[in-house]
C-alpha cells in the first residue's frame, strides 16, 4: 500500500483529533505571531534581501555626505539630521520588501485560509521590521560614528539608544501599514516610499531634535524629554490606527 | 455541503462570474470545465473565502459567506496555481509553518511528507526542487490539516502519471473528501466527477451529473 493510500485509509474517525466539523482549536495569538516571525527571519536569513541592502545604502550615504559637505566631521543639528534622514531612507528599502515574499509566493492566501487571528500578521510584521532596523543600526550607527561624527558616539549612549528605539518602533508600525497597502499595487516600490515618507516626517523631527544635543561637541543630555514624549505619543497613535485598520487591508 | 444561488463576481467592470447556481452534497466531487478566463479560478476563490461574491448567495459547509467565512478557515484545503509555499524554505520548514498556523501537531508533517513521497528531500529549499516536486509539497500543504473540503485548481498539472497515482489517496476520490476541481482534462475530469459544471466567459453553460455528459460535450465548451 502506498503511503498516500495508507494515510487516506487511516484517516481518523469522527471525534478523533483530525476528523472535524469545526476547525481544530485555533492557535493562540502569541503562537501565531511566533510562527510568522520565525518564518520571516528564516526567509531573511536565506535571502539577505533587506538588512544588507539597508546597511549598504546607509554606508554609501555617509560617504557621499562626507564628500558633499567637504567636512571631515559633523556634530549637533547637522549630525542628527544626517543620521535620521539616512536611517529613514534606508528603512524604506526594508518596508518595500516586507510583504513581497507573501504577495509573490502566496503567503497571504495561506495565512487567510488558516484559522488564526489576522492581527497576528500585523504584530509579526512590526516585530520583523523592528528586528531588521535594530540589526541594521548595529552596523549603520557605529559606521556613522567612524565616518562622519565628530564627538564620541559613546558619550551619546545610552540616551541615543532610547531615541533610536522609539524612532524604530514608529518606523516599524508605519512601515507595516504602508507595506501592506502598497504591496498589491503595480508600482509598489514607488507607492511605498511616497506613502511612508510624509508619515516618517514627525519621526525625523522628533528623532533629530532629541538626538541633536547628544551629538553636539559640548554634549549635554537630559534636554530631549519633550521630543522623546512626542515620539512615544506618535508611536502610540499610529500603533492604534494601524492595529485597527490592518485586518481590512488583508480582506478582498 | 455547497449551495450557490445566482453567484456573481466582478473585477472592476468585467464580470468574471455571473449567475452560477448549484448544489453539491457531502463527499461528492464537482468538476469545473471551461476555457481560460471562464471564471473557474474565481469560483474556487469565492468558495475558499479568498474573494467575496458580489451577487447571489454562497453557503459552504452550512456557513453563509462572507459573513461566516471565519468559521470555515481550517476546514478547507486549497490547491491553486501557486503552491502557497516559500521558495527559500524547505518542504519541512514550510509544512511546519503551516502546521503551526493550523495548530496541527508537528508529527503530522512527517506523515504527509511520506504520503507525497518527499521525505528524502524534505530538507532542501523549494527553489532547488522541480515543479513536480513542489506540486507534491503543495498537496501535502493542502491536506496537512485534514480538511473536509478540497478546492483544487488543475491539481495534476505539474505531476507525472506516477505522482498522480501516488496522490490519489490524498486528493483523489479515495480521500473521501468533498472536492471541487477545475480541470482541462475532459476524460479524467468527468471520470472523477459526480457533478460537472461548464463555464464560459463567467456564464454557467452546463450543469449535469457526470453520467449524463455526452461524449464530446466538454470539448465543445472550448470551441
Amino acid at each position: 500500500m502506498s503511503p498516500a493510500r495508507s494515510l487516506a485509509s487511516e484517516r481518523p474517525s469522527e471525534g478523533s483529533a483530525l476528523a472535524h466539523d469545526m476547525p481544530l482549536r485555533p492557535p493562540s495569538l502569541t503562537g501565531t505571531v511566533a510562527a510568522l516571525l520565525r518564518k520571516e527571519l528564516l526567509v531573511e536569513l536565506r535571502t539577505l534581501g533587506s538588512v544588507p541592502s539597508m546597511s549598504l545604502f546607509a554606508m554609501s550615504t555617509f560617504v557621499i555626505f562626507h564628500f558633499a559637505l567637504n567636512r571631515n566631521s559633523v556634530d549637533g543639528d547637522l549630525a542628527a539630521g544626517i543620521l535620521w534622514v539616512t536611517l529613514l531612507f534606508a528603512a524604506i528599502l526594508g518596508v518595500n520588501r516586507l510583504f513581497v515574499a507573501d504577495a509573490d509566493q502566496g503567503g497571504f492566501d495561506a495565512f487567510l485560509l488558516a484559522p488564526v487571528d489576522r492581527s497576528a500578521m500585523f504584530f509579526a510584521k512590526v516585530l520583523t521590521l523592528l528586528a531588521y532596523l535594530l540589526v541594521f543600526e548595529l552596523i549603520a550607527v557605529p559606521a556613522f560614528g567612524l565616518l562622519l561624527l565628530g564627538p564620541s558616539l559613546s558619550a551619546a549612549m545610552p540616551e541615543l539608544l532610547l531615541i533610536l528605539l522609539l524612532g524604530d518602533l514608529g518606523v516599524a508600525v508605519i512601515g507595516t501599514l504602508v507595506g501592506a497597502l502598497a504591496v498589491h499595487t503595480r508600482a509598489r516600490d514607488l507607492l511605498g516610499a511616497l506613502l511612508a515618507l510624509p508619515l516618517f516626517v514627525p519621526i525625523v523631527i522628533g528623532g533629530a531634535r532629541a538626538s541633536s544635543p547628544l551629538l553636539a561637541l559640548n554634549h549635554h543630555a537630559g534636554s530631549s524629554g519633550r521630543w522623546l514624549a512626542t515620539l512615544g505619543l506618535y508611536d502610540l497613535v499610529f500603533g492604534l490606527i494601524a492595529y485597527a485598520v490592518f485586518d481590512f487591508l488583508l480582506e478582498d | 455541503m455547497i449551495e450557490l444561488r445566482g453567484v456573481g463576481r466582478r473585477y472592476g467592470e468585467r464580470e468574471a462570474l455571473r449567475d452560477v447556481s448549484l448544489e453539491l452534497g457531502e463527499g461528492q466531487t464537482l468538476v469545473v470545465f471551461g476555457p481560460n478566463g471562464a471564471g473557474k479560478t474565481t469560483l474556487l476563490r469565492v468558495l475558499a473565502t479568498l474573494l467575496r461574491a458580489h451577487t447571489g448567495e454562497v453557503r459552504v459547509l452550512a456557513r453563509n459567506l462572507p459573513e461566516e467565512g471565519w468559521a470555515l478557515r481550517g476546514l478547507i484545503g486549497f490547491l491553486g496555481h501557486e503552491p502557497l509555499l516559500y521558495r527559500e524554505l524547505s518542504a519541512s520548514e514550510n509544512l511546519r509553518f503551516h502546521a503551526r498556523l493550523h495548530n496541527v501537531g508537528l508529527e503530522r508533517v512527517a506523515e504527509v511528507l511520506a504520503a507525497v513521497g518527499m521525505e528524502e528531500r524534505s530538507g532542501e529549499p523549494l527553489k532547488t526542487l522541480s515543479r513536480g516536486m513542489v506540486a507534491r509539497v503543495a498537496v501535502a500543504r493542502a491536506v496537512l490539516h485534514d480538511p473536509r473540503l478540497l478546492l483544487l485548481d488543475e491539481p495534476y498539472a505539474n505531476l507525472d502519471p506516477g505522482a498522480r497515482e501516488h496522490l490519489q489517496g490524498l486528493i483523489g476520490g479515495a480521500s473521501g473528501r468533498t472536492r471541487v476541481i477545475c480541470s482541462h482534462d475532459p476524460g479524467g475530469g468527468v471520470a472523477e466527477a459526480d457533478l460537472v459544471l461548464g463555464l464560459r466567459e463567467g456564464h454557467q453553460v452546463m450543469l449535469k451529473r457526470a453520467n449524463d455528459v455526452r461524449e464530446g460535450e466538454i470539448a465543445e465548451l472550448y470551441r
